[in-house]
């Protein structure tokens, strides 16, 4: 089962590194078709050309394959959790060599590249138990440039919504075109700074144009994303009407004493994949369905 | 204005202006977090690099790479962000007398300053677009400090027509992104706090 499970993620993690999700890549055509700018609109037609090639030729969309993390929301009754965890460990190794993945893994301390994408913690696996007989695993592939910019606080309460949202906005300003813009701004908000984060990097798993489902909240993502594009960066900072693809928020509920936020920014090439996996090993690729049935 | 350019480059960089599109034929070098601080190291003891970067172009990047019979082989490159190396990017300017930084993401001002009094130009590559670039890479020529691992070493590239690249810092003193922030300063002040009521 391991090594069934194990060769199901290394298409999985190929899927990611080398094919755009179908949402990210629908909202760079779009803004190529919005933008009007020309030096925005080389810029795009660049990145889209780049897009058909590493699909075309399998190659890396980006040279910076990221941090591998992956997101396992898995079924009570699944019964190959430990097989699951070692192959998504496996895999990791083995897409390295294959794809091939840059590796990207480095010893806070030594300062040593294993030259394999793993090491302390890596590649760094969040689980989260949910009633049923199969496992959903997600891949993302977090490219440092955007992870330099991302920030988290605890406001006072009192600051508020509006607190929240001069946050965001100050972020986004401040990364200008660091994180290779278009980009899609994760927002989480909690009772920690630590749950903040986790929501705002998650939420980037929530495909682009989908509104969280409380009214409230997709009002919010909406005028965050109006305020965002209204900055003027565009793509690369080349001046332009779209800064942000879009914006997702994720929260938990605060502590009385506390309101904390967490900005994660993801770039024009933000890469995931998942799949479904079957108690018996049957695997079903959702975000790449072109490997179905293969 | 496009211009197509070949190493060595010269004292026509002092022509480009913030906002050109140049293309670029020759050999670049890249470098990136470990290698400055590996070459702040070097020139703290008084020793140069292994390569001699007057004329080149200097690249923020960390390639993807194949080892092959012949020796390496590029299968993806991209720029990477280049404000992690402001506090570096002066003195290799000053040291080495390159005469153009490729990279992404923008640089400040000590760096623009060493631009303008040595005559060089800080150019940027839409980052993420590898799988294109990878075609404009004709070959590896060396790789240096392999010991600080793949992204971190020191690649000697051969190029053909390396572009659209956009001068962000020309030797002029303009920079475009410090234009662009300041415009988007200006509209967060003037139109998008006022809009959400936010002081």
């Amino acid at each position: 089962m391991k090594d069934l499970l194990r060769e199901a993620t290394v298409r999985l993690i190929e899927a990611a590194a080398t094919s755009l999700p179908k949402d990210v890549e629908d909202a760079l055509l779009r803004a190529y078709e919005v933008e009007e700018a020309p030096a925005a609109k080389s810029f795009l037609k660049a990145m889209i050309d780049n897009v058909r090639i590493a699909r075309q030729k399998r190659l890396p969309i980006c040279q910076d394959t990221g941090a591998v993390l992956f997101y396992v929301k898995v079924g009570d009754r699944f019964p190959h959790i430990w097989a699951l965890s070692q192959a998504l460990k496996e895999a990791t190794v083995e897409a390295t060599r294959r794809v091939p993945l840059r590796p990207n893994t480095i010893d806070v301390f030594t300062g040593k590249n294993p030259g394999d994408n793993t090491g302390r913690n890596m590649p760094w696996i969040e689980w989260e138990i949910e009633e049923g007989d199969d496992a959903e695993v997600s891949v993302m592939l977090k490219g440092g440039g955007s992870e330099i910019v991302g920030r988290a606080k605890t406001l006072l309460p009192a600051e508020g919504i509006k607190g929240i949202m001069k946050y965001v906005i100050e972020a986004v300003y401040e990364a200008g075109p660091q994180p290779c813009p278009p980009v899609i701004v994760g927002v989480g908000i909690g009772p920690t700074v630590s749950v903040a984060m986790k929501l705002a990097s998650k939420s980037l798993l929530r495909p682009v144009g989908q509104r969280h489902e409380e009214p409230e909240v997709a009002r919010l993502e909406q005028a965050l994303l109006e305020a965002i594009n209204e900055m003027g960066y565009g793509a690369h900072g080349m001046g332009g009407k779209v800064t942000a693809f879009d914006v997702h928020v994720e929260h938990a509920a605060r502590h009385p004493a506390s309101l904390s936020v967490a900005v994660v920014l993801s770039c024009w090439a933000t890469r995931r994949a998942t799949m479904r996996v079957r108690a018996n090993g049957e695997v079903q690729y959702l975000s790449h369905p072109e490997l179905n049935g293969g | 204005m496009e211009y197509r350019l070949k190493t060595p480059l010269g004292e026509e960089v002092r022509e480009l202006n913030a906002g050109d599109i140049v293309y670029l034929t020759g050999t670049v070098v890249t470098m990136r977090d470990a290698g400055h601080r590996r070459a702040a190291e070097l020139f703290a003891r008084g020793e140069g690099l292994p390569v001699d970067l007057r004329g080149l172009a200097l690249y923020h990047a960390g390639p993807v790479v194949r080892k092959t019979a012949e020796g390496w082989e590029v299968v993806v490159i991209g720029p990477t962000t280049s404000t992690r190396m402001e506090i570096y990017e002066a003195e290799v300017i000053e040291r080495t007398g390159l005469r153009m930084i490729i990279g992404k993401g923008g640089m400040g001002a000590r760096t623009a300053e060493a631009c303008k009094r040595h005559g060089a130009v800080y150019a940027v590559y839409p980052g993420g677009a590898a799988a294109l670039q990878a075609e404009q890479i004709v070959r590896v020529h060396g790789v240096h400090w392999l010991d600080l691992g793949v992204p971190d070493a020191m690649w000697v590239l051969e190029v053909k027509e390396l572009g659209p690249l956009t001068v962000v810092i020309d030797s002029k003193g303009r920079n475009l992104y410090e234009e662009m922030y300041r415009e988007a300063r200006r509209r967060i002040e003037e139109i998008i706090y006022p809009k959400l009521g936010i002081k």
